[in-house]
């Protein structure tokens, strides 16, 4: 790391967000999927949905903005393959530039590209009804939890995003990331599910991160869960980070 | 021309698995010079280029830029190089200018606009530099691709097969440049296949063949390998390359 770190950082971030400028409709597609499926939740699945008292669209949300982070982070993994395959990639390693700027760019935007995305997830939400007493603080760990997660995630389209051979591999690894979701206490309690899969479905990280956003907004105690989500991100961040970082030594001898 | 060398390797090999690609590669460029390496397909040119780019590490052997060490010294050897790869190397998204920018910031240098302003102008891309890279053409992509790498005014060029794919125009504008690089100074590496554009540009040409240096000097060095020319007359036929440069013309700006 050298004193242009920072400079180079900002300046390769400068340039992925006008990337995002010009085509906003990855922001927008980003979006559609968690709207189209908060849409459908609401409107179509929902009178059928036992999720307690209160409206579903509350208890639905924080599992939504899961699968909006889920989905942005594609596109992380795709501006960094279009880098990577288009060669300027080689010709910034190539460059006198700090090394940690190239990729904490594409990191940076993400997190950028998926707050924009999640603001905009969370507008149609309160246009169908969301409502929240949270108070500043609320919201301030609301956004800490997701951020963090976005980070964790976005580490992890990193590997992708140098390693893929082909568009369709990029934008495939993305899938399941959006599905877990559907086997979490996102869209319906765990209690009515069957053993083993209640089993997994509390036990991975998307339950407990729900968990805690829910409980932010309902401005309930948050208990436990709030730790385990803070855990499950940090250790998915880390782990991430060490591979990615693995996979792109190896990119650039 | 100063007598120590701006690019040397000593030795370097480098496998990929059981498949070795460069056997012992030894090479000396003298400063200032233009080298062309020579080779068909896959002999390993751009394994090589690579290398000295400090994007991928030798298994073996030595190998230094403007006196670093490409293993010990990578960044040393970044602050004195520019590659330009195979496939020009450009932001589509951005426009022929914010592309030039880009790199002048990320050079650190003082005047990134009036830099990249310069280079437009003397590219022949000044009309189109307000416009995506999206919408230019192969001859324009590798004009601004090779105007990038010359930002910082790097004194070792390497050039991999910087004509690959170009039309006849575009080609000889980029032999145009390379020829004015020589005449400032720059050390530039240049990979090709093409024989006749090694003899248009280069001071020395090496031969790279199964993973070494066959051999290694000026085309007149080269041509004494063979047995002594003949006189022979041949009716001189314009080339197809003759016709369509007379007939489309050399206006190469415009394209």
């Amino acid at each position: 790391m050298n004193s242009y770190a920072f400079r180079d950082t900002f300046v390769l971030v400068k340039r992925s967000l006008r990337h995002i400028l010009r085509s906003p409709d990855t922001i927008i597609t980003t979006a559609v999927t968690p709207i189209t499926m908060l849409l459908l939740f609401v409107y179509v699945f929902g009178g059928a949905i036992d999720a307690g008292d209160g409206d579903y669209v509350d208890y639905l949300l924080p599992g939504i903005l899961i699968v909006t982070v889920a989905s942005g982070i594609a596109y992380t993994a795709f501006r960094l393959f279009t880098d990577v395959s288009g060669g300027l990639f080689e010709r910034f390693a190539s460059m006198p530039i700090a090394r940690a700027a190239v990729l904490w760019s594409h990191v940076l935007t993400s997190v950028v590209a998926n707050l924009v995305s999640l603001a905009l997830v969370i507008l149609v939400a309160v246009a169908m009804g969301f409502r929240t007493g949270a108070g500043v603080l609320a919201w301030l760990a609301a956004v800490a939890i997701l951020v963090l997660f976005t980070l964790a995630l976005t580490w992890l389209a990193v590997i992708p995003g140098l390693t893929a051979t082909s568009m369709d591999g990029v934008s495939g690894f993305s899938y399941p990331l959006i599905f877990l979701p559907f086997v979490s206490s996102a869209f319906v309690p765990t209690s009515g599910m069957p053993g083993p899969v209640r089993w997994f479905a509390e036990h991975q990280p998307v339950t407990s991160i729900v968990n805690t956003i829910r409980g932010l907004y309902a401005q309930e105690p948050v208990g436990n869960d709030g730790w385990i989500a803070v855990a499950w991100c940090l250790a998915l961040l880390v782990a991430a980070y060490v591979l990615a970082m693995r996979v792109y030594r190896g990119k650039i001898a | 021309m100063t007598t120590t060398p701006a690019l040397e390797t000593v030795g370097i090999t480098k496998s990929y698995g059981s498949h070795s690609v460069l056997r012992g590669v030894d090479l000396a460029v003298p400063a200032g010079s233009v080298v062309a390496l020579l080779g068909s397909n896959g002999a390993g040119k751009t394994t090589l280029v690579r290398i000295l780019s400090t994007l991928l590490r030798a298994d073996g052997g030595t190998a230094s830029v403007n006196g670093h060490d490409v293993a010990t010294q990578p960044g040393a050897v970044r602050e004195s190089i520019s590659l330009t790869g195979q496939f020009a190397a450009v932001d589509e998204v951005l426009t022929g200018r914010e592309n030039l920018v880009l790199v002048a910031q990320l050079r650190h240098l003082e005047d990134p606009g009036g830099t990249a302003d310069g280079l437009l102008a003397r590219f022949g891309l000044s009309d189109a530099g307000s416009r995506r890279v999206a919408t230019y053409s192969g001859g324009m992509r590798r004009r601004l691709d090779i105007a990038m790498s010359l930002i910082g005014d790097p004194p070792v060029l390497f050039l991999d097969e910087p004509t690959t794919g170009l039309d006849p125009q575009s080609r000889i504008e980029v032999w145009r440049t390379v020829r004015e690089l020589a005449g400032r100074g720059t050390t530039v590496l240049l990979t090709t296949q093409y024989l006749d554009e090694a003899e248009q540009l280069a001071d020395r040409i090496a031969i790279l063949h199964e993973g070494r240096i066959l051999t290694d000097g000026t085309l007149a060095e080269l041509k004494q390998l063979l047995p002594p020319s003949r006189v022979e007359y041949v009716e001189k036929q314009p080339t197809l390359e003759d016709v369509f440069l007379a007939l489309v013309g050399h206006d190469t700006t415009a394209t």
